[in-house]
């Protein structure tokens, strides 16, 4: 069986990451825009894991676990912001979050 | 395939804690006030609390400083630890020393504050001590992927911090913008580290400083370029240089004052030296154009900006990003062969301008009183006859952050300039000091509304309460103390950019 090369997984983390970083700057909902982040660290892990590959290195794969448990002490924090923000304005759309402004 | 762990010795030993030592008592003065908090009875702990953290604070720097002592006495420029992802050098002292300075100063400036504004204090004093673990840890760390944990470490604890006033509507927003934008910084400098770690195959800068030094300059591989500019994004968004300072004015108005001092001057400084190690230690392929272009924007943008504000709190976030615009003046020295000079440059630079500005922060965090209320300049008339100290004491702040001679502001710019001149970077000099000029407009507007405007109705200022004096005189004596005699402190930063070599 032919393998699949790494570029293949490298592409397909970029099209992650971006997608992440569209969702972050159209979405208008707090909770879709944190998932359109967490999105675009699950990007970046998949091309931990492809470099490791590539290198035939294990610290890539090692690097992901951090990244992980990262992302859920940032989820952690980032819900309870949100429910901060939620308890004082009563909505979770981003457009509506205006009181300071430019 | 190899393990690269396996050769390693698997237990940290001595000099491995030596070089994380005022993590370490940060850490666990941290956990200290996180257990005292839930036991103590409410109305006291605030100043219990407090206390303990500034023992932390004091401790830290006491250690950062038996780490200088152990250098000399074992006579290493360098101390390389935990399987080479922490170096204690001199550099890596200097930002200690910083960032315990101002936490010390934050703690300080807090001890009334927390009381005024009725907020709980336990977690808000071990949230401090823990942001300043991380930034403690990304200016010694030399891995990217623990550079990672580190800023992430600061930056959630000061995402918290930002929102510390919880049932001000303007503060919870200003921490989930900091959150959101924080966050999606973060994830760029990510995605940076993996795609340099996928063209060199490694995540230690001084293992991929070899393998690009292999490389012309401008002849490396694509993926490291494009890695070190997700990188440069990343940090630019953490230092608030423009275009990445969208979140700047918002986070810095919401937060509390305190806070704003804390987090406009400790992260940016550790954050500014993980910039300096990635690019001096790691021969990464900069582009100075991409610096010089970030640098003018920022203090262009984040001075006129703060000519029209009217909130002393966004007025001095645009100054924060003008200022981060003159430090990374000093960046584009790089790459030629004498850098140095601008490198300790913009070391003299974050160690001055935190001092001045955690003192300005401090000033404006007493005079809002309770529930921030007064922070427009108008609010400020007159305060030179009602309280002439606070009045003087923020004009100071206000003078050294123009860049008036005498105080610290003047020789950080004029360090930063004078190595930018002596690469030729004439073109960028001429813009930076256009730009102080411009700065001194906005910064005298609210001198001359404190002592010659009438007040329209009467502001009570409180008395300057005793933790507060401290810091503010603590602060007010190190930028005198920058501007008067700045040759010891530039000579131990050009001593240590020596050493990094």
């Amino acid at each position: 069986m032919e393998e699949i090369p790494v570029s293949y997984y490298l592409v397909l983390s970029a099209i992650l990451f971006a997608c992440g970083v569209t969702g972050f700057l159209i979405k208008r909902n707090i909770i879709t825009i944190f998932m359109s982040i967490e999105l675009m660290l699950n990007g970046v892990n998949l091309s931990f894991v492809a470099f490791a590959a590539r290198w035939h290195n294990l610290s890539g794969q090692v690097f992901v676990f951090f990244v992980m448990v990262v992302a859920a002490a940032e989820a952690a924090v980032g819900l309870a912001i949100i429910i901060a923000v939620f308890r004082t304005r009563e909505t979770l759309n981003i457009d509506q979050v205006n009181l300071l402004k430019l | 395939m190899t393990l690269a762990f396996q050769t390693m010795n698997a237990i940290p030993h001595g000099p491995d804690y030596v070089s994380i030592l005022p993590e370490i008592v940060l850490s666990i003065f941290g956990l200290i006030i996180m257990m005292l908090d839930p036991v103590m009875d409410e109305r006291r702990s605030q100043r219990t609390l407090g206390g303990v953290a500034l023992i932390g604070g004091i401790l830290a720097m006491a250690a950062t400083i038996f780490q200088g002592h152990y250098l000399s006495h074992t006579g290493v420029a360098s101390l390389a630890a935990f399987w080479n992802m922490v170096q204690i050098d001199a550099f890596s002292i200097f930002f200690h020393f910083v960032v315990a300075a101002v936490t010390i100063l934050v703690i300080l400036a807090s001890y009334e504050y927390m009381e005024v504004q009725q907020i709980r204090a336990g977690e808000y004093y071990g949230l401090l001590l823990f942001g300043a673990v991380g930034m403690d840890l990304m200016s010694s760390a030399v891995e990217l992927v623990l550079i990672f944990v580190a800023l992430e470490i600061s930056s959630i604890a000061t995402y918290i911090l930002a929102g510390f006033r919880r049932r001000s509507a303007i503060s919870a927003e200003s921490s989930v913008k900091y959150f959101l934008l924080g966050s999606f910084a973060t994830s760029f400098f990510l995605y940076g580290v993996a795609l340099m770690f996928g063209a060199t195959g490694s995540t230690s800068i001084s293992t991929i400083g070899e393998a690009l030094s292999q490389f012309e300059l401008g002849h490396g591989p694509m993926l490291a370029y494009v890695g070190v500019a997700l990188m440069f994004v990343g940090l630019g968004f953490k230092v608030a240089a423009a275009p990445f300072h969208i979140w700047t004015p918002d986070v810095y108005e919401g937060a509390p004052s305190p806070v704003v001092a804390f987090m406009s001057t400790a992260p940016k400084a550790a954050v500014f030296a993980v910039l300096l190690r990635i690019m001096f230690q790691g021969h990464v392929p900069g582009r100075v154009w991409l610096i010089w272009v970030v640098a003018a924007l920022s203090m262009t943008i984040g001075n006129i900006a703060a000519l029209v504000q009217d909130n002393v709190k966004r007025l001095l976030a645009y100054s924060s990003i003008a200022h981060a615009g003159y430090l990374l003046v000093a960046f584009a020295v790089w790459p030629s062969a004498d850098a140095k000079n601008g490198i300790a440059a913009a070391m003299f630079y974050t160690a001055s301008y935190a001092v001045m500005n955690v003192g300005a922060f401090a000033v404006v965090g007493h005079f809002a009183s309770q529930g921030e209320r007064y922070v427009t300049i108008e609010d400020y008339a007159g305060l030179g006859k009602r309280s002439p100290v606070l009045a003087a004491v923020f004009t100071t702040f206000l003078l050294s952050l123009i860049g008036i001679p005498a105080f610290g502001g003047f020789f950080a710019k004029f360090y930063v300039f004078s190595a930018a001149l002596q690469q030729n970077l004439v073109g960028l000099v001429i813009i930076g000091v256009i730009n102080s000029a411009i700065a001194a407009y906005y910064y005298l507007r609210i001198i001359v509304v404190m002592y010659m405007r009438e007040p329209r109705e009467e502001i009570p200022v409180a008395p300057i309460p005793v933790g507060l004096g401290f810091a503010l005189g603590l602060s007010l004596a190190a930028t005198i103390y920058l501007g008067v005699l700045p040759n010891r402190v530039l000579e131990y930063a050009s001593r240590s950019v020596e050493l990094l070599r």
